[in-house]
């Protein structure tokens, strides 16, 4: 029976999984814990689609308007036409999958969000994200019972085999046995976005360890864009972590300010007066980095909540207010709260095609792991429609080719990475990746990871170090400044660089080129 | 402040349980057992409290904020999340850490926690028709999908055990979500299953009541459920 294999089993993978089944065919659903477990719960603010139910005339092409503008057009068209042609009716179908979006009669309402001057974003208080997956979790389930869906919910990529420009196998470490598996067949990469490249300075979860991606450009996959990594612009530091305020606070009234002379200066508001608090994120963070340097300022960012509603509070940010409470000891409906930016997703990853195809043969991959459709910079709300999307889109290529799975027991020695190169990595990469960059911290970081790949390390580090140098190579070559990455040596933008950055480790090196965003180049 | 973190571990190929501990220091008034866990295995090298150098510590995590269930285990005696365990909080500085007992206990504070899986592919919890959500259903539909399969209100119950005939109060909110979300002649299926996989199992003791991170008024799914239940069964009766 035909059979396709999925390595994660977030919103991407479930969405795969789901289309599969449908088509009747079978998929390995392989993931490092269960889909309760995924970033993907961890999403609050919402998902975009032009359902036009609030009155405001809003369309489809608008939604593809914004996109493309807030990914300062590194998108192709066509791809970008795709996502948010098919959005209403992906958000229709999770609506009666059972997500329990806010809505009346059976109207979905939606609610602002950055980038965005229309009403688009479809929510469920600030937890979007756990409502979907718990809908299309239950839906997996009745694939699950039907055989149709096989789970691996405790296996960790151990590598993979390319031969030829053909995948040839992955194999998986069952982390609870200890025990190695090789299954053959196309598979669907969904494993989420590289959080533990920055550990304990995202907003994700720590299970996206970002070893997936390192294994996968070791073995000679091509990555597009790294060097866009979007910093969430509302960010507080809990134990380990950075822990995100939703975009949907300031959609729903939240306002930024910072004491100038004393006097509370609300600089979005008076900096950009069509779209406020509201502008795409790459835009606030970089007004904050800049307000907070400024002699007539001091102290922190706060976000001021303390003028929403009670009706607000109690129908749509309930759990926002007693998340702050319980992780801060503040009540943001009583007292401001102050914020900084934090790295939030990852606009590049694993270059793929319009149908989701990788430059392997064999190879597909969807959600965050994957660089598609955001640009530049990804609008809030648009990446769960790209998850669900993507998902859809891969397994409805990977189903196109033939793809028998054979799996097997098998004897494998893996690399594991030490905590002090990880956090060597993580401290460079900061350096040179900030929210300001410029060539000179960028050579810095470069030269200290390739002196640390002379060091004796781990097989594992040293591929882990090579995508870290890949993306730092990739902000290096972009001598301009466009969404997320902003060069403060190059502070333009460049028409030359309308191209996505593609990144290939080939023969021991890695190659970097720029290939135009609507290429018609074949991957 | 200076904690000492003691913690019930075991071999992944051996049987047997030891305990350990190790020494955290932290500054931070509200780091939790999970960060503790997290800065210990981030040493370079991790020693126990007597100085001998010790294997890292296996333990499932993944949000840190109390929203995706993997880091559940037993601290202090209570099953809980370790990411909402403020160490501050607990009024003492020797804190024990062990995994959930109902489940099988794969190496150290990680226990398999499978069952709570198969459990609801046996209910066959699924939608059997296009979900309609009403205005009054809404917030019940939202409660009730908030449940993370922690497994904490398993490990408090007095009637749960792991391969058991009885799944617990983890079956009940995705049974709730789905009877919330469709009509009764397509719910009957479930229903079935709820009579026989929880209410019939059920002593309403409500231990589990207060135990669940996220808060879900399981008394309110029990008695939604049941109600819905009862009407079914007197529907039927009548026909
Ligand atoms: C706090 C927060 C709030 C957000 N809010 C929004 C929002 O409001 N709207 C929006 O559109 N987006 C939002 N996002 C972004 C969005 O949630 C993610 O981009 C999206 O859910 C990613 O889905 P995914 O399927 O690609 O990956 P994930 O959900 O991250 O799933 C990755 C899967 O891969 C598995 N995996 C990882 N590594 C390995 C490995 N080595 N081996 C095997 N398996 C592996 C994991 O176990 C997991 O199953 C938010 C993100 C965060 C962190
Ligand atoms: S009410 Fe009592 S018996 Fe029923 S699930 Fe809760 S703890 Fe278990
Ligand atoms: S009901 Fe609460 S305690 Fe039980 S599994 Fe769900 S979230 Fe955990
Ligand atoms: S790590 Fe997610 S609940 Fe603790």
């Amino acid at each position: 029976m035909k059979t396709v294999n999925i390595i994660g089993a977030g919103l991407s993978g479930l969405s795969a999984a789901i289309t599969l089944a449908r088509s009747g065919v079978r998929c390995n659903l392989i993931s490092a814990q269960p889909s309760e477990r995924s970033q993907s719960v961890l999403a609050e603010g919402g998902i975009n689609a032009a359902l036009d139910t609030m009155g405001e005339n809003d369309t489809v092409q608008e939604h593809f308007n914004d996109t493309m503008k807030g990914g300062c057009f590194l998108e192709s068209e066509s791809a970008v036409r795709n996502l948010t042609d098919h959005a209403p009716d992906i958000v229709t179908v999770l609506f009666q999958l059972g997500v329990p979006f806010r809505s009346e009669n059976g109207r979905i309402l939606l609610r602002n969000f950055g980038g965005q001057k229309k009403k688009r974003t479809a929510f469920a208080k600030s937890s979007t994200g756990k409502m979907i997956m718990t809908a299309l979790i239950d839906e997996v389930r009745k694939y699950e019972a039907a055989g149709l869906v096989c789970r691996y919910p405790h296996h960790e990529l151990a590598d993979i085999t390319i031969a030829g420009g053909r995948l040839q196998q992955i194999i998986v470490r069952d982390t609870f046995r200890n025990e190695f598996l090789s299954f053959t067949g196309s598979t669907i990469v969904c494993t989420g976005g590289m959080n533990g490249f920055f550990e304990g300075m995202t907003t994700g979860t720590t299970q996206n360890t970002g070893n997936a991606a390192a294994l996968l450009f070791h073995a000679g996959v091509e990555f597009a864009n790294l060097e866009f990594i979007q910093y969430h612009p509302t960010t507080v530091g809990i134990s380990n972590k950075r822990m995100l305020i939703s975009e949907a606070a300031r959609g729903e009234g939240g306002r930024l300010y910072i004491m100038r002379n004393d006097q509370k200066w609300y600089f979005m508001e008076e900096k950009y007066p069509e779209l406020k608090n509201l502008m795409p994120r790459d835009v606030v963070s970089r007004e904050m980095f800049f307000v907070s340097r400024m002699p007539e300022c001091s102290g922190e960012v706060y976000l001021d909540m303390t003028g929403l509603s009670g009706e607000v509070w109690e129908h749509k940010l309930s759990d926002l207010r007693k998340e702050i409470i319980a992780y801060m000891h503040t009540d943001p409906a009583e007292e401001p709260v102050p914020v900084s930016p934090g790295i939030h997703f990852f606009m590049g990853g694993i270059r793929v095609s319009d149908r989701h195809e990788t430059n392997i043969n064999g190879l597909f991959a969807a959600g965050e792991c994957a660089c598609k459709y955001h640009g530049a910079n990804r609008l809030g709300g648009n990446s769960m429609l790209g998850a669900v999307y993507g998902g859809k889109a891969a397994a409805a290529a990977a189903m196109e080719q033939p793809s028998e799975c054979e799996i097997r027991e098998t004897a494998f020695r893996e690399s594991i990475s030490s905590p002090r190169i990880r956090s060597i990595l993580r401290e460079t990469l900061l350096g040179g990746l900030g929210i300001v960059r410029n060539a000179e911290e960028l050579q810095t970081a470069i030269d200290e990871l390739t002196g640390l790949c002379s060091q004796e390390i781990s097989e594992l580090d040293r591929m882990r170090i090579n995508l870290g140098l890949a993306a730092l190579q990739s902000a290096y070559a972009r001598k301009e400044s466009r969404g997320s990455h902003y060069r403060s040596d190059y502070p333009d933008k460049a028409d030359a660089f309308r191209k996505l950055t593609v990144v290939k480790y080939e023969n021991g090196a890695i190659q970097l080129r720029f290939v135009a965003a609507d290429s018609e180049e074949t991957i | 402040m200076k904690y000492t973190i003691k913690i019930l571990r075991k071999e992944r190929e051996q049987t047997g349980q030891y305990w350990q501990s190790f020494i955290y220091e932290t500054d931070n008034s509200a780091a939790t057992a999970a960060s503790a866990l997290s800065d210990l295995n981030d040493r370079e090298h991790l020693s126990d409290a007597d100085g001998k150098p010790a294997r890292r510590i296996e333990w499932e995590c993944s949000c840190l904020q109390k929203k995706c269930g993997a880091c559940a285990m037993i601290i202090d005696g209570i099953p809980r999340l370790a990411c909402d365990a403020v160490l501050a909080d607990m009024g003492k500085t020797q804190i024990t850490l062990e995994p959930l007992r109902k489940f099988p206990v794969v190496c150290d504070l990680i226990a398999d926690r499978s069952i709570l899986f198969e459990n609801l592919r046996t209910m066959q919890l699924w939608l059997a028709e296009n979900a309609v959500i009403t205005d009054k259903m809404q917030e019940l539909a939202y409660q009730s999908s908030e449940c993370l399969q922690c497994g904490c209100c398993l490990e408090i119950c007095p009637n749960f055990y792991a391969g058991g005939k009885f799944f617990g109060m983890a079956a009940v909110p995705v049974t709730t979500r789905l009877m919330s979300e469709m009509s009764p002649a397509a719910y009957r299926q479930i229903a079935r299953q709820y009579a026989k996989h929880v209410f019939a199992g059920c002593g309403k003791s409500l231990a589990c009541r207060n135990i669940c991170p996220k808060k879900i008024d399981t008394e309110n799914l029990l008695v939604n459920t049941n109600a819905k239940l009862w009407k079914l069964a007197v529907s039927c009766k009548m026909k």
